[in-house]
């Protein structure tokens, strides 16, 4: 299994956040996410100013074989997506936690993060799952 | 409960991503899907096809029971080891399953059905064949390997003993002969398949289906999983039961009117269905879509035309194509300009003739 970067938190629905030095969330899908989607041909992208919600569907990452929905770990607005996967899908399935980033949020209330997994946990939820 | 081919633990050890498929816990891919369909377009890959059903018919009104039990015709079937391709139907002409039949005596035929409709298959099979005395005997003990690609026969025949490889080689498309394998094992080999491709599909005997799937790796032949498999019959045109059609859906709206024969004094099951819906012609037809724009097409997604709404049957990415494709089931007549319902997006898509992809190329005007 991959390294999970330990400053990094989950949603169970497998996208991770990143609290940047600038205080902005950059959101994208685990490692082990990409894994399960195999080769990823399509990311539908939030638009940029739009607010969303923890919890919500924000984007859809599609792979050969099926869509999946993207959800945002904290409410806010999209500030930031990332446009180079409209050519380069399978950024994700390279590299899920740094270039393959999907969206970044400014958070209206980043007391939300407290409420997501740490790498720990995501990485116990992942290993139970592979049993 | 799962069912295991007897090469799982080759796919596991190859470190095969494994899915329920239909019942049967099948390898997906073994790392890149994408990958492995390229593989087949322009080399040769394998599939381990074991989860699908051979079944033997015996019995001297064999053929007989076959005229009864087969849209198509096997009188078409003359020369020792030609196959065909029908639908089995049920009596209102709905396709209980497309299958292919083999003709390998007067009295011995093999058909090769789907994995998931086995049992509705089985049932539905014996069922008809008590009035003619035919012997229905499942084999289990067969595993079965699909080598497919523009190489997949010279690589196959490179490995068959040096007796069978003029005959072999010169094989027909949809025919099949018994061949001696590595070590000797005794060997269907089938050139039918199921990615567009030229190639051959080999039975064999379950013992030594870990022995062939080394021996073909060894010889440069790429495992590849379901999904790839997926795409390249799409890409080819090809239906897939289940999605493409059932029990509801009449070969004439599936675009497999050119597997009915309609010959004379000849009654099958669904014949009187079918003729009565030639007469009337059919109100929903089967047609391919081509999306240009960025996305994919998936199964069940609305597809808006002029004459109502129909529906996405298979739809994928397209690997050879880089865009996504997809077969739909429309209201018949012209259609207008057609758009697909992608959550709640209207996406235009063009109608097409299928197939798509014919020899490794991009059809034109897809």
């Amino acid at each position: 299994m991959s390294e999970i970067p330990g400053d990094l938190k989950f949603l169970k629905s497998h996208e991770w956040a990143r609290v940047e030095d600038d205080g902005l969330v950059r959101v994208g899908i685990s490692d082990h996410a990409q894994g399960q989607l195999g080769d990823l041909v399509y990311v539908e992208l939030p638009e940029i100013g739009a607010s969303v919600q923890a919890g919500h569907g924000v984007a859809v990452v599609e792979s050969v074989k099926a869509a999946s929905d993207i959800y945002s770990p904290v409410s806010g607005e999209i500030v930031a997506v990332n446009e180079n996967l409209n050519d380069k899908p399978e950024t994700i399935n390279e590299d899920a936690f740094g270039e393959g980033w999907i969206f970044l949020v400014r958070a209206s209330d980043r007391g939300e993060l407290n409420e997501l997994l740490d790498a720990d946990a995501y990485a116990e939820l992942v290993e139970n799952e592979d049993h | 409960m799962t069912e295991k081919t007897v090469l799982n633990d080759t796919h596991r050890a190859l470190g095969a991503r494994m899915v329920d498929f239909g019942g049967w816990d099948m390898p997906i891919n073994y790392g890149s899907q994408i990958e492995e369909h390229h593989v087949v377009r322009r080399d040769a890959g394998m599939f381990d096809v074991s989860h699908m059903t051979v079944i033997d018919l015996h019995g001297a009104r064999t053929r007989e029971f076959l005229r009864h039990l087969l849209a198509n015709s096997v009188d078409k079937l003359k020369v020792h080891g030609k196959a065909l391709y029908s639908c089995m139907l049920n009596e209102q002409g709905g396709v209980i399953d497309d299958l292919i039949v083999y003709f390998l005596g007067e009295e011995f035929f093999r058909l090769v059905v789907n994995a998931a409709t086995r049992a509705k298959d089985l049932e539905w099979i014996e069922k008809q064949a008590k009035a003619f005395g035919v012997e229905v005997k499942e084999r289990p003990d067969f595993a079965m390997i699909a080598v497919q690609g523009p190489n997949a026969r010279a690589k196959v025949i490179g490995l068959l003993a040096e007796v069978d490889h003029e005959r072999i080689g010169k094989l027909g498309k949809f025919a099949a002969a018994a061949a001696q394998g590595p070590h000797g094992m005794p060997l269907f080999v089938a050139r039918t398949g199921y990615t567009g491709e030229d190639g051959f599909e080999i039975i064999v005997p379950q013992e030594h289906a870990v022995a062939l799937w080394q021996a073909l790796a060894a010889a440069g032949v790429a495992p590849a999983g379901l999904g790839a498999r997926d795409t390249l019959r799409l890409e080819a045109g090809m239906n897939l039961y289940g999605q493409d059609m059932d029990d509801a859906v009449s070969p004439w709206e599936a675009n497999l009117g050119w597997t009915i024969t309609l010959d004379e004094g000849r009654d099958f099951i669904g014949r009187k269905v079918l003729e009565a819906q030639k007469a009337a012609g059919v109100k929903r037809v089967m047609v391919g879509l081509v999306l240009d724009e960025k996305g994919v097409l998936r199964h069940g997604q609305p597809v808006l035309t002029a004459n109502g709404v129909g529906e996405i049957l298979s739809g994928s990415f397209a690997p050879t194509l880089n865009k996504a494709v997809a077969f739909a089931r429309i209201p018949a007549g012209e259609p207008g300009d057609v758009r697909v319902d992608i959550r709640g997006k209207e996406v235009p898509v063009r109608v097409v003739k299928y197939p798509f992809v014919r020899d490794g190329k991009p059809c034109e005007g897809i």
